[in-house]
């Protein structure tokens, strides 16, 4: 006990001085940026507008909010996403379903400095993938700053997209479990960033011809949510029924926590696309909030006619769905337009799980197409019809005048259906000649923490 | 001596643990088990989708007595874990060879 104590006393004192250390040298350089810094001292930021045709600068307010954004994104797919999906698995599945969102995000984020980022946002090549040139992140130094945010540091952008990357394929992940072998998904992981998610980011946010063409997409309504809904649905067709395939969370406390720190971390996902601390990144901040709120609200209310009760689960999944819909619509849509979008995202997937999953009699585990697909679909093009040019300009929709946004809404969501339909079969396929999709019968039925890693989440 | 197991809806528990206590039962064990009988499992709901659960959850109470008791135990549980709906569970009564107190190695009618 003594030595314990004796111990504890040694990591305070060392922690501590190592806080002072770094106070004091902070201190000596503190006064050297803020100098330099326009948005520090009165002074300078008078002189800054007198400069006129000024370069892309960073700018502090910019860069604190975004390195914020930023981790609350991170934290969406761990713990977030791995606690809403692990909740609902069953007993003796949760760890492999956690650690399936637990991989992905390290394997995105090893790929995306090596070559992910420069091919998803860097360049362009015939309007399809961006270049080679940042392989390896290399030229992106310190203050480098991307044509793409022109206001924080480039290092900060890759992580922010980084995020974005890294949850897309974790949330496919829903579909698979209980039944997809760890080493299939290791492998599907990165083929399918690599095939999948680089192409069509850049189609859309990289300057690719979906960008062109001005397809709206906020925060990744197709780039994200349809993306992974449609390898969700894919892969669920292609590896099959589980052997049993009864809902029987494990527990379903962990999903009520993911929920809520998918919600908390959806503002850093929403309201940090606006890649500024501006009046659109509240605009979509509270878009986000509403949308969420009266989503789960509506699913709610139908599940308490449809199914006689109000469940936990229901108000969970609700609120996952509003986050969805409204993450392409959250900076460009106006307050009522949350709301119909809330209301919408509340109901239809409800129906996609409850009805339409089982006549069609594909086995998608935790419903990522159901919720993902179909409620990104749904924000896709209702932001191609709420999209208020007073929220911000650079999106006008059906209702403000501009049918063909919508039109161009339902091009951006069927090429990426299409396409990625297609390259996810490829790569299951490939996978399947690898290293095989599905574990044996004994080792689903034993459960695949167990079989898969050696360990189980209870001992009894 | 006889051991006399019950299973019984979960929510019946308290009443019949304190009606045994109320007539001199020293002891009891209990169990949370899962089973089904003619009431074939039942429903959940997640996500408006209905699945069935073979396994009801129930709970298992296991009380040794001696013989001249046993009858009044039988009738108290039964009186107390009855509601007339399907699914009040079932009792089990057997004879016991031997009880032995661990401690101090007291047997028979004496170890109860």
């Amino acid at each position: 006990m003594k030595r314990m104590i004796a111990l504890v006393l040694m990591i305070g004192l060392l922690i501590f001085a190592g806080s002072l250390c770094a106070e004091e040298k902070a201190q000596p350089n503190a006064p050297a940026p803020a100098a330099a810094g326009p948005a520090a001292t009165p002074a300078p930021a008078d002189t800054a507008p007198a400069v006129a045709p000024a370069p892309p600068k960073i700018d502090s307010g910019d860069t604190a909010w975004m390195i914020v954004a930023t981790a609350l994104v991170m934290l969406m797919t761990l713990p977030g996403l791995a606690l809403f999906y692990g909740g609902i698995a069953k007993r003796k599945d949760v760890l492999n379903t956690m650690a399936m969102s637990f991989v992905t995000f390290c394997i995105v984020s090893v790929l995306w400095v090596l070559y992910g980022y420069s091919l998803a946002f860097v360049g362009d090549v015939g309007g399809v993938i961006g270049d080679a040139s940042k392989f390896f992140l290399s030229g992106v130094g310190v203050n480098s700053i991307s044509d793409l945010a022109k206001t924080i540091p480039e290092n900060i952008f890759v992580v922010f997209q980084l995020t974005f990357a890294a949850i897309t394929v974790a949330l496919a992940s829903g579909a698979y479990i209980e039944r997809m072998k760890f080493s299939a998904w290791v492998l599907f992981s990165v083929l399918w960033m690599t095939i999948v998610y680089l192409p069509v980011a850049h189609w859309v946010w990289g300057g690719g011809f979906l960008a062109k063409l001005g397809a709206l997409d906020f925060a990744g309504g197709t780039v994200v949510h349809i993306n992974a809904g449609i390898a969700a649905l894919v892969g669920a067709i292609v590896l099959g029924k589980r052997r049993e395939a009864t809902l029987m969370p494990g527990n379903l406390t962990l999903t009520v926590a993911g929920a809520g720190l998918l919600w908390f971390g959806w503002f850093g996902f929403n309201a940090g696309s606006a890649l500024a601390s501006n009046g659109l990144a509240g605009a979509a901040f509270i878009n986000t909030n509403t949308a969420t709120a009266v989503a789960a609200l509506s699913w709610m209310v139908v599940d308490w006619f449809y199914a006689k009760k109000p469940t936990v689960l229901g108000l969970a999944s609700g609120a996952v769905a509003g986050l969805v819909a409204i993450t392409p619509a959250a900076g460009f849509v106006n307050t009522s337009g949350a709301i119909v979008i809330g209301l919408v995202a509340g109901i239809v997937p409800y129906f996609a799980v409850a009805i339409i999953k089982p006549k069609l009699g594909y086995d998608d585990s935790l419903d990522a197409f159901g919720i993902h697909g179909v409620a990104g679909t749904l924000g896709a093009v209702l932001t191609g019809v709420f999209a208020d040019p007073a929220i911000n300009d650079a999106g006008k929709g059906l209702l403000y005048g501009n049918p063909g946004q919508l039109m161009t809404q339902l091009i951006a969501v069927g090429v990426t259906v299409v396409y990625d339909a297609v390259a996810t079969l490829l790569i299951f396929m490939v996978v399947k000649a690898i290293v095989g999709l599905r574990v044996d019968t004994e080792e689903e039925i034993t459960g695949l923490d167990d079989s898969q890693h050696g360990e189980r989440a209870y001992n009894m | 001596m006889k051991k006399i197991e019950a299973i019984i809806k979960p929510f019946k528990l308290d009443e019949v643990k304190d009606a045994l206590n109320a007539i001199g039962v020293q002891g009891m064990t209990m169990t949370e088990v899962k089973g089904f009988g003619r009431q074939k499992g039942h429903v959940e709901l997640y996500r408006g989708a209905e699945y069935t659960i073979a396994f009801v959850p129930k709970i298992k109470i296991e009380v040794v007595v001696s013989d001249s008791m046993a009858e009044k135990v039988v009738a108290t549980v039964q009186d107390k874990a009855k509601t007339g709906k399907i699914g009040d569970g079932k009792l089990f009564i057997s004879s016991l060879d031997e009880i032995i107190r661990i401690r101090t190695g007291e047997k028979g009618d004496a170890a109860i």
